[in-house]
């Protein structure tokens, strides 16, 4: 039996590492197998270096036409599972054809590399980036190794930031007028905000903010839409008179919220809503959904 | 239906209570091992059993209480930096992570007090973002909870003078802004409780309102403790503000309850200072408000504010206390079209007290109350209302209780006018009133202007006012009444006869009208006090006789004698008798001899004419034979000519005892035992054998009645009487008899007398039903013995009497 696994066990161990792993932040990174590790974070513009180790098994020599190491950017859509689309794709040659009878490691350098996009782990999609490291072989195969890293891409406050004012209603019935501070939120923003009651003709229970994300994937007919609710907050409770004012105040931070993708290489849309949700005493629900705009501040630190 | 809401209600705050403790116990254990995140989540679950609508505003207040003490351990855990390790500034973030808003909301409120406590930032910035962050629970009951909870929390933390958070940015106008808000919100809660919950149970839904009232007083009280809150900002912000709202809300509840919360917790001094600002908000309110009530109440502070001091009466008289309330009524009471006439006698009342407490000295003051109280009863009929009646009572009683000189409120003039509203039953009520306060303090009515207003008054009593019909009077009433009238009459005095006589006249006008039930109460007192000023005149002697005097007895006299004169239409003429008696009496005091002798005709001819009764003549010719033995100042002729008729009347009277009585009574007239008196003894002889001769005429009679009467003896008894009646009718002549030869009289001769002791004797000794041993004829013995062993003059007259 040993022998039977020894025979497919690959014949040397790859290690990839980062030049700066120990000062670099590292992150949790959920993996395919519902893992969570820690990987490095990088953001666009960023140089990319480190060094890729091939040990042989002890006593063996790894016979090889060639090694590379590649920067991936990929999109994979869940129903199309395990086929990528690869949105940056960088080749760094290691090693001209040869045999490799020990431990011998190969530095490599991919400078202010463009990563557009962050890394996003959706319920249709998901957008990851990968250093592939592949030792080809002719009849045996190649030997393929992989290091996953994040990229976050931070945004300065946006230069103008209009505030979400507006006033909607069912005739005779319920008019109210809400205004959220601003339409461009970053993660740990707060949302604030007011909903002035002009007409009440209903008797409402209670009132709920939610923050809805919509994720979609695909174009065209075969567009899939998934639309999440990761916050429900209320903001009231009772009913409501003519002339009263809510304050809305919602902290961002407490949830699991990205920012605002918009058409990622025409793949996937993630997009962010505030839902003004009034629920009557008879539980019939009054809603009024806005899109707001998040983005990744750079934190202070 | 009921007992089963009840006993859910129950259920229900049982299942609460077991959640909260459950709850709170786990909450306890994270606590213990200084977690957070688990105390916030128990803490928050615990606080989600809050957010039931189930229960009744009671029941709802046990469970909030049971969450309240849980989270005093909260605060002292969120306190401790070091149980946690997270600062003040990220806890007040954290906790509003959560999701369900009440619980956020408690949560942030106990973090909040922490945040102040710790003076990180001003005091004002979180007192300002929890009372705007309360605006999200509508909930009327809990939102009142949450509110009543933050108001509780920041009582002490509030930046007040001399408290620790005060300085800086933070102002005593901060913690009133605060409260003000707080106070405002929660008023607004409450009243929505009025719209809300079907009509079926709306009594119901009241009296759970009603339970709720203190939770939005008690900002009101926190208020009136912040120690900044003086005159100045009371006057410029917490009353104006606190007004606003209490008017804005057009919630009769509420608005009655906060009023009188204002009322009742900031002190007097302010009420004072602010009076314009608070009355103004009077008429503003809806017309459903007891508006009287509250005035009421206001007043009545007042007043025992001036009462208990009164170094404070010139800030009263400063701020025009009386114009203000007074016009403040007024508009009320137009305001409040619908007001029950009751209602604004009420507030009459109310200020009537006030003023007389406060400025016991202007009764103008006193009487413009009445007056606009007339103004409101003006163009009305007569009251029918009970209660409003009784507060008209109230309120014309008032004065009288206050001034105990009734005379005082004889001089304000609405006060009859109050009196002509009320129905007749109560106008006596109130003249009884009047009255009995003159009595009771002994007050003496001294002009005729003053008798005038008070019969005006008391004219119910008088007179017979319309549409009071004579059946309906109690008779026992009645009496009372013109008793107490009577009583009246005897206290208006006044020194000056000149002023007396006009008050007699005025007096007189009154009673006169009064109708013949009246006269026969009110005319003795008028004739004796009119016969008072007589003698006093006469007391005076000569000094104010003269030409020119206006008062003289003649005068009065001839005012008696009309006055009289009415009696005998009444008809009363036993009474009219008497007191043309007792005016003769006086005339003859007066030494008027035509006027007495005009008085004795007038007597006689009552007797003559109107007196037919045989009881009543015998006590009327007994009166007149007194009265015209004392007399004086007639002269021979007009004596003569009355004693004759006097005499004549005796012996015309019906049954021989009363003849005999009455002519041994005449023998007196002709001995007056004075220096100058009359002594007729000739005369006297004359009486006193017709006399014995009546006497001897019934004893006669008598005996043949005896004889004739056989065996019926039924009449046996009756007889023996009459036969001892004659008997002693002999027996008692025997003493005038012995009076006048005592007395001197010459044509007494002691002859006579011992025919008479032997003429007694031998009837006693003859008579076997008389028992021989008469009591009144030994002692009638005995006196002539003793007389006789006297000895002297007397003692030689009687000793040839034998016996």
């Amino acid at each position: 039996m040993n022998y039977l696994i020894g025979a497919f066990k690959p014949s040397c161990n790859i290690s990839i590492t980062f030049n700066d792993a120990k000062t670099r932040k590292q992150v949790p990174f959920k993996k395919e197998n519902g893992q969570t590790v820690m990987v490095p974070l990088f953001q666009s513009q960023e140089n990319i270096s480190g060094k890729v180790s091939v040990e042989p098994v002890p006593g063996k020599k790894v016979e090889h036409n060639g090694i590379k190491v590649e920067l991936l950017g990929q999109i994979e859509m869940y129903f199309d599972r395990g086929n990528f689309y690869d949105f940056t794709s960088l080749v760094r040659e290691l090693d001209i054809p040869g045999e490799i009878y020990e431990k011998k490691t190969f530095p490599f350098e991919f400078s202010t590399v463009e990563m557009p996009y962050e890394t996003y782990n959706g319920v249709n999609v998901r957008l990851r980036y990968v250093l592939k490291v592949t030792i080809s072989r002719g009849y045996a195969g190649s030997i393929v190794e992989y290091q996953d890293f994040m990229v976050r891409n931070y945004s300065p406050p946006p230069p103008i930031n209009n505030s979400i004012k507006m006033e909607v209603g069912i005739e005779d019935c319920l008019h109210i007028e809400f205004e959220y501070n601003k339409s461009k939120y970053h993660l740990k923003d707060v949302i604030i905000g007011k909903i002035y009651f002009l007409l009440v003709r209903i008797k409402i229970k209670n009132m709920d903010l939610e923050i809805r994300r919509r994720e979609s994937t695909g174009s065209g007919t075969n567009t899939h839409v998934e639309t999440e609710t990761l916050a429900k907050f209320e903001l009231m409770d009772g009913a409501p008179v003519r002339g009263e004012s809510i304050p809305i105040r919602l902290f961002l931070s407490p949830y699991e919220l990205t920012p605002t993708h918009r058409n990622i290489n025409n793949k996937f849309s993630v997009k962010y809503y505030l839902n003004l949700v009034l629920v009557d005493e008879e539980d019939r629900r009054y809603f009024k959904q806005q899109e707001i705009t998040i983005y990744r501040l750079e934190e202070n630190s | 239906m009921i007992p089963d809401g009840i006993e859910d209600d129950d259920k229900w705050l049982a299942e609460g209570i077991a959640a909260i403790q459950l709850q709170a116990f786990y909450l306890h254990r994270a606590l213990d091992a200084n977690n957070l995140r688990e105390a916030l989540k128990y803490s928050a679950q615990m606080l989600s059993e809050l957010r039931t609508s189930k229960l009744s505003p009671h029941k709802y207040y046990e469970l909030y209480m049971r969450a309240f003490d849980e989270l005093k351990s909260l605060e002292m855990f969120f306190k401790d930096e070091s149980r946690h390790g997270v600062s003040i500034v990220d806890l007040y973030e954290l906790v509003q992570h959560a999701g369900n808003i009440l619980p956020r909301l408690y949560l942030l409120c106990t973090v909040g007090s922490v945040y102040i406590n710790s003076k990180e930032v001003p005091a004002k910035d979180v007192l300002k973002d929890l009372v705007e962050m309360c605006r999200g629970v509508q909930h009327p009951i809990r939102g009142l909870f949450l509110r009543s909870y933050l108001s509780q929390v920041s009582r002490d933390k509030l930046p007040d003078i001399g408290s620790h958070y005060e300085g800086g940015d933070d102002t005593v106008m901060d913690a009133v802004d605060f409260v003000l808000q707080n106070f405002t919100e929660m008023n607004k809660l409450w009243v929505r409780m009025e719209h809300q919950g079907p009509h079926q149970i709306k009594e119901k839904l009241e009296k759970e309102r009603n339970e709720l009232r203190d939770l939005v007083g008690k900002n009101l009280h926190v208020l009136s403790q912040v120690e900044g809150v003086d005159l100045e900002m009371y006057k410029d912000t917490v009353l104006p503000r606190v007004l606003e709202q209490v008017v804005d809300c057009k919630d009769d509840l509420a608005q009655y309850y906060l009023m009188e919360c204002i009322i009742q917790v900031f002190p007097d001094d302010y009420h004072l200072q602010t009076l314009e600002t608070l009355l103004n908000a009077c008429p503003q309110l809806q017309p459903t408000v007891d508006t009287k009530t509250v005035l009421s109440q206001l007043m009545g502070r007042l007043s025992n504010y001036a009462a208990s001091n009164v170094d404070v009466l010139p800030e009263f008289l400063q701020v025009e206390a009386f114009t203000k309330l007074s016009s403040a009524i007024g508009r009320v009471i137009e305001a409040q079209a619908d007001m029950p006439i009751v209602g604004a006698i009420t507030l009459y009342v109310s200020l009537l007290t006030f003023t007389l407490r406060v400025h016991p000295d202007r009764l103008d003051y006193v009487d413009q109350v009445l007056g606009a109280c007339v103004k409101k009863l003006s163009g009305k009929p007569k009251l029918q209302d009970n209660r409003a009646t009784k507060q008209v009572v109230a309120l014309l009683s008032a004065p009288l209780e206050k001034y105990n000189d009734t005379v005082t409120a004889l001089t304000l003039s609405n006060y009859p006018r109050v009196m002509d509203y009320l129905d007749n039953g109560t106008n006596k009520v109130m003249a009884m009133v009047i009255i009995e306060s003159i009595m009771k303090n002994n007050s003496c009515i001294s002009t005729a202007d003053k008798v005038e207003v008070l019969f005006e008054l008391i004219k119910g009593l008088i007179k017979d006012l319309d549409g009071t019909s004579v059946d309906e009077l109690d008779k026992e009433d009645f009496e009372d009444e013109q008793n107490a009238v009577a009583r009246l009459i005897h206290m208006l005095y006044n020194d000056d006869p000149e002023e007396m006589l006009k008050m007699i006249c005025t007096v007189r006008k009154h009673i006169m009208s009064g109708g013949p039930r009246r006269l026969r109460f009110t005319i003795p007192p008028f004739v004796f006090s009119a016969l008072r000023l007589v003698r006093q005149l006469q007391g005076q002697g000569g000094d104010v006789v003269g030409e020119e005097v206006p008062t003289t007895p003649k005068k009065i006299f001839q005012l008696l004698n009309q006055t009289i004169e009415a009696l005998s239409y009444v008809p009363s003429p036993e009474l009219a008798l008497r007191l043309y008696l007792q005016c003769a009496e006086a005339a003859n005091d007066s030494d008027l001899e035509p006027i007495a002798y005009e008085f004795f005709t007038q007597a006689f001819v009552l007797y003559e004419e109107e007196i037919a009764d045989s009881k009543a003549q015998v006590t009327a010719i007994h009166l007149i034979i007194g009265t015209l033995q004392r007399m004086h100042v007639f002269g021979v002729e007009n004596r003569d000519t009355l004693t004759h008729k006097a005499t004549g009347y005796s012996a015309k009277l019906l049954k021989k005892p009363d003849q005999c009585r009455a002519v041994y009574a005449c023998s007196h007239l002709f001995w007056v035992d004075d220096q100058d008196g009359i002594k007729d003894g000739e005369r006297v002889l004359l009486c006193l054998k017709r006399a014995l001769r009546i006497a001897n005429a019934a004893q006669q009679m008598a005996s043949v009645a005896r004889g004739s009467s056989g065996p019926v003896t039924l009449f046996v008894e009756i007889l023996n009487k009459s036969v001892q009646l004659s008997l002693h009718l002999i027996e008692v002549t025997l003493i005038r008899y012995l009076y006048f030869f005592e007395k001197g009289n010459p044509n007494i001769v002691n002859a006579a007398i011992q025919g008479l002791v032997e003429l007694i004797t031998n009837e006693l000794q003859s008579d076997s039903t008389t028992p021989t041993s008469d009591p009144f004829f030994s002692s009638t013995l005995r006196y002539i013995q003793f007389q006789k062993q006297k000895g002297g003059a007397m003692g030689e007259k009687f000793a040839s009497i034998k016996v």
